[in-house]
C-alpha cells in the first residue's frame, strides 16, 4: 500500500486531524473521570479529617498563613453539638528526602496532638513511608503529645520525638510539618477563641 | 505472521526487560514491591495494546515526515486516559505508582513497538505483537518487584513472611540495579541465548 506523500499540506492536515481526535477523545474521558477523581479527593480528605479529632457533626474550614512559608494552612474545626471539639489542621514541608509532604494534624482545643495522618508524600518505599499508618506504628507516638510542653524535634537534635531507622531526614520532616501546624494555631488563636463556640463568625 | 510465534517473541525471545532493555526507568523506579511492578505493567501493557492498535490503523494515511509527532500524540493520548481512569477508580494503586504513569509516554518500549513493529503489519498482528510485549513486560516487572520485596522487606504481594526489615539495599535504588543484573542473567542462562 502506498503510503501519503509528506507534502506541506498532507502534514499539516495529517496532524490537524490525530491530534483534533485525541482532544476530543481526552476531554470526553476527563469529563467522565471528573466526578469520580473529585469525589475520591474530598473522601479521602473527610476520612482524614475525622480520624484526627474526637467525634464531631459540624465542621468550619478556614485558611491561615503560617509565619515562614507563603502557602495558607486550612483548619477546620470540628464541632459537636456547636462546642468545639478539635481543629483538623492540614499542613505540609518541602523538607522531606523526595521533597513535599503533606498531612492532616488534629488537635484537641487545649492545643494537644489528638492524631495525625499523612495525606501525600513520595518517600522512599521500605524506609520514609513508615510515617503511613498502615505501614508502620511510628506516628502513633504524636497522640497526646503536648507540644507546649514536649519539643517537636528528633531525640538526636534533642527533642521528644522517636526518629525512623534509615530515615531520619523523613522523620524530621514530619516533625517539621507538624510543628508549622502547632506554631499557626498557636498564632492565630488566643484562649479567647476558643471560647466562643463559633470563633468563625467573628 | 505466525501469532503464536508474535506472542512468544515478546515474551521470552525479545523479552523488552531481559533482552531488549527497553524501559528501564520504570523497571527501575517502580519495582520496589511485587505488586506495584504488577501494576506498572498492566498501565503499560494497556497502553502498548492501544496504541499498536490506532497506529497499525492510521498508518497508511500518516506521511512519513510526520510519523514520529503522530505516534506520540496516540501513545501520549492513551498514557493521558490510563492516568485518569486510574485515579477515579483505581485510587491506590495510582498512589503507589503516580509519577511514573505520565512517562509511560517517553518508555522506548511503546514508541519502539509504534515504530518498528505497528507501523509496518497488519493490524492484527499489532495487536498481538502489543499484548505480547506487554505481557514480557508486565512478567519482568513483577518478577523484579517480587525479588526486591523479599530481599528487600521479606514480604511478597504483601504478604510479610519473616519478621524484621529485610535488606535495604533492594529496597533502593542500587538493589533495582543489582536485581536486574542478576535476573537477566538467569533468564538469559534459561532461554540458553548467551
Amino acid at each position: 500500500m502506498a503510503k501519503k506523500e509528506s507534502t506541506f499540506s498532507n502534514m499539516v492536515l495529517t496532524l490537524l486531524l490525530i491530534t483534533a481526535c485525541a482532544a476530543l477523545t481526552l476531554a470526553m474521558v476527563y469529563n467522565v473521570t471528573k466526578e469520580p477523581i473529585e469525589r475520591g479527593r474530598l473522601e479521602r480528605r473527610q476520612a482524614a479529617i475525622s480520624f484526627v479529632v474526637p467525634e464531631f457533626d459540624e465542621i468550619i474550614s478556614k485558611k491561615f498563613m503560617p509565619s515562614d512559608v507563603s502557602d495558607s494552612l486550612e483548619f477546620n474545626f470540628a464541632y459537636k453539638d456547636g462546642e468545639l471539639v478539635g481543629i483538623a489542621v492540614q499542613t505540609f514541608t518541602n523538607q522531606g528526602f523526595s521533597g513535599y509532604i503533606s498531612a492532616m494534624v488534629g488537635f484537641y482545643p487545649d492545643k494537644r496532638i489528638y492524631d495525625v495522618v499523612h495525606l501525600q508524600h513520595s518517600e522512599t518505599p521500605g524506609l520514609g513511608d513508615k510515617i503511613e499508618k498502615d505501614k508502620s506504628d511510628w506516628s502513633d507516638q504524636f497522640r497526646d503529645f503536648d507540644p507546649a510542653e514536649k519539643d517537636l524535634r528528633l531525640k538526636s537534635a534533642q527533642g521528644d520525638v522517636d526518629g525512623i531507622t534509615a530515615a531520619t531526614i523523613t522523620a524530621e520532616a514530619y516533625c517539621d510539618a507538624i510543628d508549622r501546624a502547632y506554631k499557626t494555631l498557636k498564632e492565630n488563636l488566643d484562649e479567647k477563641h476558643f471560647s466562643l463556640n463559633k470563633m468563625i463568625n467573628n | 505472521m505466525d501469532k503464536i510465534k508474535i506472542l512468544k517473541r515478546g515474551i521470552i525471545k525479545d523479552n523488552p526487560v531481559f533482552v531488549l532493555l527497553l524501559g528501564l526507568c520504570p523497571v527501575l523506579g517502580v519495582t520496589t514491591s511485587a505488586f506495584n511492578g504488577f501494576g506498572m505493567g498492566m498501565a503499560t501493557t494497556f497502553v502498548l495494546f492501544m496504541s499498536n492498535f490506532v497506529v497499525s490503523i492510521i498508518k497508511n494515511f500518516i506521511p512519513s515526515k510526520v510519523r514520529i509527532p503522530s505516534f506520540i500524540v496516540v501513545i501520549a493520548s492513551f498514557v493521558t486516559i490510563t492516568e485518569l481512569v486510574m485515579e477515579a477508580f483505581l485510587p491506590d494503586l495510582f498512589d503507589a505508582l503516580g509519577l511514573f504513569i505520565p512517562l509511560i509516554v517517553v518508555n522506548c518500549l511503546v514508541l519502539g513497538r509504534s515504530e518498528a513493529f505497528a507501523s509496518k503489519n497488519d493490524t492484527f498482528s499489532a495487536v498481538t505483537d502489543g499484548l505480547a510485549m506487554g505481557i514480557g513486560f508486565t512478567l519482568a516487572l513483577t518478577a523484579l518487584g517480587a525479588f526486591r520485596e523479599i530481599l528487600g522487606s521479606y514480604s511478597l504481594f504483601g504478604y510479610s513472611f519473616i519478621e524484621g526489615d529485610g535488606m535495604l539495599v533492594f529496597v533502593l535504588a542500587p538493589g533495582a540495579f543489582i536485581g536486574l543484573g542478576y535476573l537477566t542473567a538467569i533468564f538469559l542462562k534459561i532461554i540458553g541465548e548467551r
